[in-house]
């Protein structure tokens, strides 16, 4: 199998990797077009700022591809959140494939960032939770959501119910970093690649 | 529910991990890799490892031994221990680390946080802060606690978040080693005047400690060495045991 990594601006995507070697598949990390569509699974992963990683997806044209992609895609984190309509981060329109807008996390009790380990749970259609409970621990770091919609496909409780993972079509998305989250992240994982 | 987290810390010295450990079932105890997988296998939600030596010419070994720990370890790890610059962290982040943990350098140069959190995201930078209280104040102390500096520990806690620290590292030098308890007091004053965790260290000889640093204490995580590594304390049974005190956890 061919998995295509997508190269860009956000943040380190060495876990990444590791996580695919722990499973035994092969990558590539690139930015080019033509390997990206080629790819058999496309992974989006990203740590970082909406703003800043929007500009240069549109800089490279990765923008229009990544709403085109035909193949099983899985963005996680800042990648899901790109997915999205709009990021209340700086103000960023992002690509649209999820119809939800991405908002900030309020509290006055409850710290903000969300960091560390929380329970997800099953709704609905979610082909990458196969094999595993209706409940799994993953592990969060972000301070920007997506709410509960149509799409929804496991929610996770932190100030207020939102959206941990998405799923229409051949896009998969996780707010949590699978390739940190132990066994159920790699069992995910592993559920995308055997799509 | 958000859970709080229970976090193994392994010293590193040459690449082999130091103080003894009592794991009779682990093929070579001394061995970071083995020792970390055997943590992430046995229910801790992150681990630490923390270079003791951190000279130049072992940097090169650390890199290496973070490269074989992200190829075995599923869970989030962080590396700290003589890291001062933006080459450093990225060196660490790109063999596979998680997050880095930062102390002295930072408190040489506070600029430094602003720099790597730009860089890298806020996310996987931790401040070290290691804390002893004297004559009435707790004071940011550096070198592994020998050197005191002029800085307020509730004032340091509260410039690394603005410069935009991740998480704190609280270590008590008062406690550190006493086994009689973590810093409660202090540590729920930081935690409560910040939004970014605290993960407290230094003094856990019971379960009942780490039940008080998670209520008194208000930290996010707890963090410990020995009792983890001579099995006094095991990390499964340990949050068991919070679980059912009503804390919440990753069993």
């Amino acid at each position: 199998m061919n998995i295509a990594i997508i190269k860009y601006n956000a943040g380190n995507v060495a876990s990444v990797m590791y996580a695919l070697d722990r499973i035994g598949a092969k990558y590539t990390w690139t930015d080019d077009e033509k390997v990206i569509q080629a790819a058999d699974k496309v992974i989006f992963p990203g740590v970082g700022e909406a703003s800043t990683a929007m500009a240069y997806l549109r800089e490279k044209k990765l923008d229009q591809l990544i709403p085109t992609l035909k193949q099983p895609v899985l963005a996680t984190c800042i990648g899901m959140q790109l997915l999205c309509k709009h990021s209340e981060e700086n103000d960023t329109d992002c690509m649209g494939v999820f119809d939800v807008n991405i908002i900030r996390f309020q509290s006055n009790d409850l710290k903000i960032p969300h960091v560390g380990w929380n329970s997800i749970q099953a709704t609905g259609e979610n082909d990458l939770m196969k094999g595993l409970n209706e409940t799994e621990f993953v592990y969060f770091v972000h301070s920007f959501y997506a709410p509960v919609y149509q799409d929804t496909s496991a929610t996770c409780d932190y100030i207020q119910p939102f959206s941990a993972m998405l799923q229409k079509d051949n896009f998969f998305a996780a707010q949590f970093h699978a390739e940190i989250s132990g066994k159920v992240g790699q069992k995910i994982i592993q559920n995308f690649l055997d799509l | 529910m958000l859970t709080k987290r229970i976090i193994p810390c392994l010293d590193i010295k040459e690449g082999r991990t130091v103080k003894g450990t009592n794991f009779v079932d682990l093929r070579d105890a001394g061995d970071p890799v083995e020792l970390g997988a055997f943590y992430a296998e046995n229910g801790a939600d992150e681990l630490v490892f923390l270079d003791i030596t951190a000279t130049i010419d072992n940097r090169k070994t650390l890199v290496e031994l973070v490269k074989q720990v992200a190829r075995q370890v599923n869970i989030p790890f962080t590396v700290g221990g003589g890291i001062g610059s933006i080459e450093d962290v990225s060196a660490l982040l790109n063999a596979g680390a998680d997050k880095v943990s930062i102390n002295s350098s930072a408190v040489r140069r506070p600029g430094l946080i602003d720099e790597l959190a730009l860089q890298f995201g806020s996310q996987c930078i931790i401040v070290a802060i290691d804390t002893r209280f004297v004559d009435g104040i707790d004071w940011v102390h550096t070198h592994g606690g020998r050197n005191i500096t002029p800085i307020k520990t509730i004032e340091w806690a509260k410039e690394v978040e603005q410069r935009g620290a991740g998480e704190i590292l609280l270590t008590s030098m008062d406690t550190d080693g006493t086994k009689a308890g973590f810093a409660n007091q202090l540590t729920a004053e930081i935690s409560s005047n910040s939004s970014i965790p605290i993960i407290a260290s230094g003094g856990a000889g019971t379960m009942k400690d780490f039940y008080d640093v998670f209520t008194l204490g208000k930290a996010d995580a707890g963090l410990a060495a020995s009792i983890f590594h001579f099995k006094e304390i095991e990390i499964n049974a340990l949050k068991n045991y919070l679980a059912k005190k009503g804390i919440p956890m990753r069993i």
